[in-house]
């Protein structure tokens, strides 16, 4: 391959070998297509009359409780699709299409990714086959009707946890005799290179929003950007329009589900130890053994063992900061955000709000002034049914 | 990287099959499925069989390159509570058993990075293990893995698919001692029904690269799937799905099932007959 595929030492692209001639063809179509003026147009179009760009970044005005302190929110909730997944399935989607594929293939958590990637395969004419662990398509059943609506097929994979990793594992495996003529469209900065790289530029153009958006409303640049972290491919889209920007922290919340001290997280890098996982050295969480964990979140789009790789290097190099959140700091969020905000927000997005709110708080408390950017990756309907399920167990049905 | 002539228990065994003029036949199986004792077994059901090599999996949790029957052998051996270090310590008491056939160990990059590389390829060598293919490895991610288990005398085995490029090829052969794994097909691994063979290509490219010799894996699982291998050009074969489905058929009779992987194996091995 052309590039290292290295992000200091994470990364790389540890495939069975009959998978390294389909990563090496969509390396060289990506870098062609990065260089193709009516590549970018028709990208750009597309986020543009298609997905609604730019999302605005809008400043809250109750929650903080205190003037001094603004809690400014990217809004990729308001997206088409209803999360930021939509910019980088759109980017995907034509450079399958450039490659002449003719089919795509996904895994989904959350089943946010699923949902980008079924509406692309129907905008492009692109029959779509969705991989989603079965628990997953029980927790997201929502999302399991629109992909289906859609005309995806999805498929429910009940091997190992049944969960995420479980359904990148068969999605990969598939991939495997399937490459020829399918796309692999890999819904975070995860799995082999070239993936972590393509996905993080296609969803560079949050960061390259918020950053123009931050500088007009306030006139410098925020003190923090805080993004919630599964896979981590919405906190690498807003980060790295910031990584030159020294001075502005960036904050990656990790799901701690059940709490760091307890074995029910997701808490890859602050828990996890380097190790293989998808295709990429990163960070894993894993037992004594190197048996990869099962993991807890409250968010399925947060329960996965693995972080892209990039994060990794952020954390090591000490450039971004990891810190993690429960899911009752999360739930709490959820609610403080829709009754002070009128703004629902995705459970993933939820962490970044719990997080940010106790940073509000100590700047509060210091008397400080303080401007904070928090991206709200995706819209909370996805998340309704499970939502009444546990704040009004009640009334739900 | 240059290859160590070193003789080992591979290039004995092929030595002995040259001499005999038949090919090679390489049981695998799922250490710790369903359990270590039943293992144990079961390896040495190979030996009486006929094996003339045997490949082990260390089970791992996330086997992307294997089809549904080896992972859940490899799930059987971890709900049994089987870590790598039991599977390395089972092979230690096997090789005291079987002093000269080749073991070569099949699994991923997770486990064997773990503690870190030495340490992986150290305790293999330790336990007389021949061998060692990471199945997540390409041949461009290969090289810490290539010198750690050379600098304990392990040979590294890498895969050749049939869509691997000459360069890639090249690579390999620099890079990969005692066999060469070469796949029948795209996928994961699994027992076919038949097998399409148009490797003559692939067999004359490593040949004239200096790999070493072709042993052809993925789907083989009948007599007649061997004698077509050897006649498509491969030293021998690799079987898998067929051997594990053997012992999940006879789950909680360790007997029955090392009955059926020694008569599958004498079966087999009878058709490497040239």
């Amino acid at each position: 391959m052309q590039q290292s595929g290295r992000f200091g030492a994470f990364g790389g692209a540890y495939v069975p070998e009959i998978l390294v001639p389909a990563l090496e063809q969509l390396e060289r179509a990506y870098l062609e297509a990065r260089g193709d003026p009516s590549f970018a147009a028709e990208f750009d179009g597309l986020l543009t009359t298609y997905a609604g760009r730019p999302t605005p970044l809008t400043l809250c005005r109750n929650l903080t409780g205190d003037p001094r302190v603004k809690l400014y929110l990217k809004r990729e909730d308001l997206l088409h699709g209803g999360a930021h997944k939509t910019n980088q399935a759109l980017g995907q989607g034509l450079l399958a299409r450039r490659m002449g594929k003719r089919r795509l293939i996904a895994e989904t958590g959350a089943g946010q990714h699923g949902v980008a990637t079924a509406m692309i395969g129907a905008l492009l004419g692109m029959p779509t086959r969705i991989y989603m662990g079965a628990k997953d398509v029980e927790r997201q059943r929502l999302n399991v009707f629109r992909m289906r609506l859609m005309g995806a097929e999805v498929v429910p994979v009940t091997s190992g946890s049944q969960t995420l990793k479980d359904a990148l594992n068969e999605a990969l495996r598939y991939w495997t005799e399937s490459y020829e003529d399918t796309h692999y469209l890999i819904g975070t900065v995860a799995g082999p290179h070239p993936f972590p790289t393509i996905v993080r530029d296609f969803q560079w153009v949050i960061g390259r929003e918020a950053r123009a958006q931050i500088l007009q409303a306030e006139g410098r640049l925020p003190d923090a950007v805080v993004a919630c972290v599964g896979g981590g491919s919405n906190a690498m889209g807003i980060f790295s329009e910031f990584i030159p920007d020294k001075d502005v922290a960036l904050v990656g919340v990790e799901p701690a589900g059940h709490g760091l001290s307890t074995d029910k997280h997701g808490a890859t890098l602050l828990k996890g130890r380097p190790g293989v996982l998808h295709g990429s050295e990163t960070y894993i969480l894993q037992d004594e053994q190197g048996q990869v964990a099962e993991t807890h979140s409250v968010s399925a789009g947060l329960d996965y063992p693995g972080v892209g790789p990039e994060h990794a290097h952020l954390m090591t190099s000490g450039r971004a900061t990891y810190v993690a959140a429960t899911d009752d700091e999360a739930l709490d969020a959820f609610q403080r955000l829709s009754r002070s905000e009128g703004i629902i927000p995705a459970f993933e997005s939820a962490h970044a709000i719990a997080h940010a709110l106790k940073m509000v708080a100590e700047a509060a408390q210091a008397g400080r002034e303080a401007v904070l950017v928090v991206n709200l990756s995706g819209r909370g309907d996805k998340d309704m049914e499970q939502a009444q399920r546990l704040l009004d167990p009640g009334r739900s049905t | 990287m240059s290859r160590e002539t070193v003789t080992t228990r591979y290039d004995r065994a092929f030595e002995r099959l040259r001499q005999r003029g038949e090919g090679a036949f390489i049981p695998f199986l799922m250490l710790g499925d369903p359990d270590l004792a039943t293992s144990a077994r079961l390896l040495r059901a190979a030996v009486e069989g006929g094996a003339d090599a045997i490949e082990v999996g260390i089970p791992f949790s996330d086997p992307i390159a294997d089809g549904p029957t080896v992972q859940a052998a490899a799930v059987r051996a971890l709900e049994a509570g089987v870590r790598p270090s039991d599977c390395i310590e089972l092979l230690a008491r096997f090789r005291a058993e079987a002093p000269e056939v080749p073991i070569g160990i099949l699994t991923y990059a997770n486990l064997v990075k773990h503690r870190d590389l030495a340490g992986f390829y150290a305790s293999a060598a330790a336990a007389g293990v021949d061998s060692v293919l990471v199945a997540d490895v390409p041949v461009k991610e290969s090289d810490p893995y290539v010198a750690a288990a050379r600098a304990v005398g392990v040979a590294p085995v890498l895969i050749a698919p049939l869509n691997a490029s000459e360069a890639t090829l090249q690579r390999l052969a620099e890079r990969c001692d005692a066999y060469t794994y070469c796949v029948t097909r795209k996928g994961v691994t699994g027992a076919d029904e038949q097998l399409r063979l148009g490797h003559g290509a692939l067999f004359e490219t490593l040949r004239r690269f200096g790999a070493p010799p072709a042993i052809l894996g993925f789907g083989i699982s009948k007599p007649e799937h061997v004698r077509d291998a050897l006649a498509a050009g491969a030293f021998g074969v690799v079987s898998g799905s067929a051997v594990v489905q053997r012992v999940s058929a006879n789950v909680g009779d360790p007997e029955a099932a090392a009955r059926a992987v020694a008569s599958f194996v004498r079966e087999m091995k009878a058709a490497t007959a040239r």
